[in-house]
């Protein structure tokens, strides 16, 4: 007993939910299938599969496609109160733009960091800066370049709303890539 | 003979400026026993009416700074211009302790106008001191000035601080895509206000060169942060930094000779210094963490800066002569938030601003005395930033915001005594209060 049989259950684990998901998915296909062959012969039958196959395909990357627009969309990240690191909520939309990034090796991008404007302001500075350096590394991960990436702190200079509420102090902690 | 030359000077300077919306100066708190001190109007024997009320500039100085209060002039049973017109008994009657008096005349053969003024100590029947200065209409003010450090200074015994001026940055909001930053400079009481530099990207961090000369700041005008240094009189300007990263927080060293900056271009914040003949770069420090607002102990032997090494920031000081390996010392330890630390003119007492615990969430003005070990926190606003001594240590000036609006605040480093200069338009921070110009 030990480590080595503990390792093998484990991977039969995986192996069975992968057979799962495997099943789950083909299940309604073949029910699509099913419906297409009570209408048509058989070739007509695998001729549907085939186009429905083909359009799932196709929904699946459209869905992809969109979700990676939205994040490619996603410009602002925020973070908390005296913290230089991005949210963990914020790590796959920053993901997808490091791999864009790695795929179109001639974007530039310049990380804009922000602080809220308690504290001194030469402090905050340093503050916004850490923020844009914590993005840019994670760039940086997903296969973007150092040399695509532009890194400039406004400290507490530029807020993003003007209000003294923990509201606007949220939206003014962030980093825009730009 | 030294006053004529400085105030012909100032006048240089004033002619090439543009000029601002000046900060109108209120008093919010003083002491309970202010010294009585008696200042009648000057008379002026020219044929028109003459632009400035010395008497009137002096009381306002004096109030200012909390220690005198003025006789109002309705209340004044005679107006002398000259000792031979003192009854000391109509001053003893109203319980002065001083009278101020004078007179504003043609300068013989010139433009210029001479004020001579007499102070007396009514209850010694004792002229203290009594002079003649000469200057144009337009210097009245400055002479004023000058009266009320001679007063200051025969009363107190300290060196009065009313001929220096304050810099700062204004932000005029107009749109979110539309800001106009300015660093403005002004006489120490907000009046005869103009703007040295006008960008639409933040300014920040304006200082003096120790001969008041020159200045530094930070500038986004190429869109990085990058560190200028501006004559004053010519408005010549020159970028001095252009590293990666931050490149900010300049602060001429007390001798002159050198300039402490913050840059970031080996990874991390750190403290340099910049030798201002050779433009030789020395690293004071190298920390992964944020080291930054380096300020300069008097023998410009040493730096105090800001650090979140521990993970909150807490202010150090490092030897300059040590190089990076230099030990830097802890200066506080028992609060969650204490930065932007600079010595008053005594070498003892750290101002700086404080947070005192992650609940609070307040940041003040504080001074550490680093003998008594003693903190004493100054004010009682929560959004205090950017604390600046005046150069005879009598007061601090910071930023704070008052119902939304950035403003510039004053306090004695006992605390007793509060002024406040608004703007009329716009936030108002980042003072810095020259060294003695006189």
């Amino acid at each position: 007993m030990g480590t080595h049989s503990m390792k093998v259950f484990k991977s039969m684990i995986l192996a069975l939910s992968i057979l799962g998901l495997a099943a789950c998915s083909s299940t309604g296909d073949e029910e699509a299938a099913a419906q297409t062959a009570d209408t048509s012969g058989i070739d007509a039958t695998t001729a549907a599969a085939q186009r429905a196959e083909a359009e799932r395909l196709a929904r699946e990357r459209e869905a992809q496609q969109r979700i990676e627009q939205a994040a490619l969309n996603t410009k602002v990240f925020y973070f908390d109160f005296d913290v230089s690191e991005f949210m963990a909520s914020d790590r796959d939309v920053l993901a997808i733009h490091g791999r864009n990034m790695a795929a179109n090796s001639g974007t530039r991008v310049r990380l804009e960091g922000h602080a809220d404007e308690r504290g001194t302001r030469e402090y905050n500075l340093a503050l916004g800066e850490r923020r844009a350096n914590s993005i840019r590394d994670y760039l940086v991960v997903n296969g973007a370049s150092l040399s695509q990436i532009e890194t400039v702190s406004y400290g507490e200079e530029r807020p993003a709303d003007q209000g003294q509420t923990e509201a606007s102090y949220r939206l003014n902690r962030r980093v825009e890539i730009k | 003979m030294k006053n004529v030359f400085q105030i012909l000077l100032l006048g240089f300077v004033f002619a090439r400026a543009v000029s601002a919306a000046d900060l109108n100066i209120e008093i919010t708190q003083g002491i309970d026993n202010p010294i009585p001190i008696a200042i009648v109007p000057f008379t002026w024997e020219g044929a028109n009416a003459i632009g400035e009320d010395i008497a009137e500039v002096v009381s306002a100085d004096l109030q200012q700074v909390g220690e005198f209060r003025a006789l109002g002039r309705a209340n004044m049973l005679s107006m002398p211009d000259e000792a031979a017109e003192v009854y000391f008994r109509d001053w003893r009657i109203l319980a002065q302790d001083y009278l101020l008096i004078g007179k504003i005349n043609h300068s013989p053969g010139s433009q210029l106008v001479q004020v001579q003024y007499e102070f007396f100590d009514v209850t010694r029947e004792q002229k203290l001191v009594g002079e003649v200065l000469t200057g144009s209409v337009e210097e009245l003010r400055d002479i004023a000035h000058e009266i009320s450090n001679v007063v200051y200074e025969q009363v107190t015994g300290n060196r009065g601080a009313f001929s220096t001026e304050i810099l700062y940055v204004s932000a005029e909001f107009i749109s979110p895509d539309l800001t106009y930053y300015r660093i403005e400079k002004a006489d120490y009481d907000g009046h005869r206000s103009q703007i040295l530099v006008e960008s639409q990207e933040p300014l920040m961090s304006p200082a003096w060169s120790p001969d008041g000369r020159q200045i530094a700041y930070l500038s986004f005008e190429t869109d990085l942060p990058r560190i200028y240094i501006q004559e004053i009189g010519t408005g010549e300007r020159r970028q001095i930094t252009n590293f990666p990263g931050i490149n900010s927080s300049p602060v001429w060293s007390p001798d002159g000779t050198k300039l402490a900056m913050v840059l970031s271009k080996d990874g991390s914040p750190d403290i340099y210094v910049m030798d201002l003949m050779s433009n030789q770069l020395t690293r004071l420090t190298d920390h992964p963490r944020v080291d930054t607002e380096p300020s300069w102990t008097a023998d410009s032997s040493s730096v105090v800066f800001t650090s979140d090494r521990t993970g909150q920031p807490q202010i150090y000081m490092v030897p300059v002569a040590g190089g990076p390996g230099g030990f830097a010392e802890r200066l506080t330890f028992d609060c969650f938030y204490c930065a932007k630390g600079r010595f008053l003119p005594d070498g003892k007492n750290l101002v700086h601003v404080r947070r005192e615990t992650r609940e609070d969430n307040s940041y003040g003005i504080a001074v550490f005395n680093m003998d008594s070990q003693r903190v004493i926190t100054l004010t009682d606003t929560s959004l205090d930033e950017s604390p600046s001594v005046a150069p005879n240590g009598s007061m601090i000036m910071f930023a704070t915001k008052v119902n939304g609006r950035g403003i510039l605040d004053a306090v004695s480093i006992d605390g007793r005594v509060k002024f406040r200069l608004p703007s009329a338009q716009g936030d108002v921070r980042e003072p810095s209060w020259s060294p003695f110009l006189n």
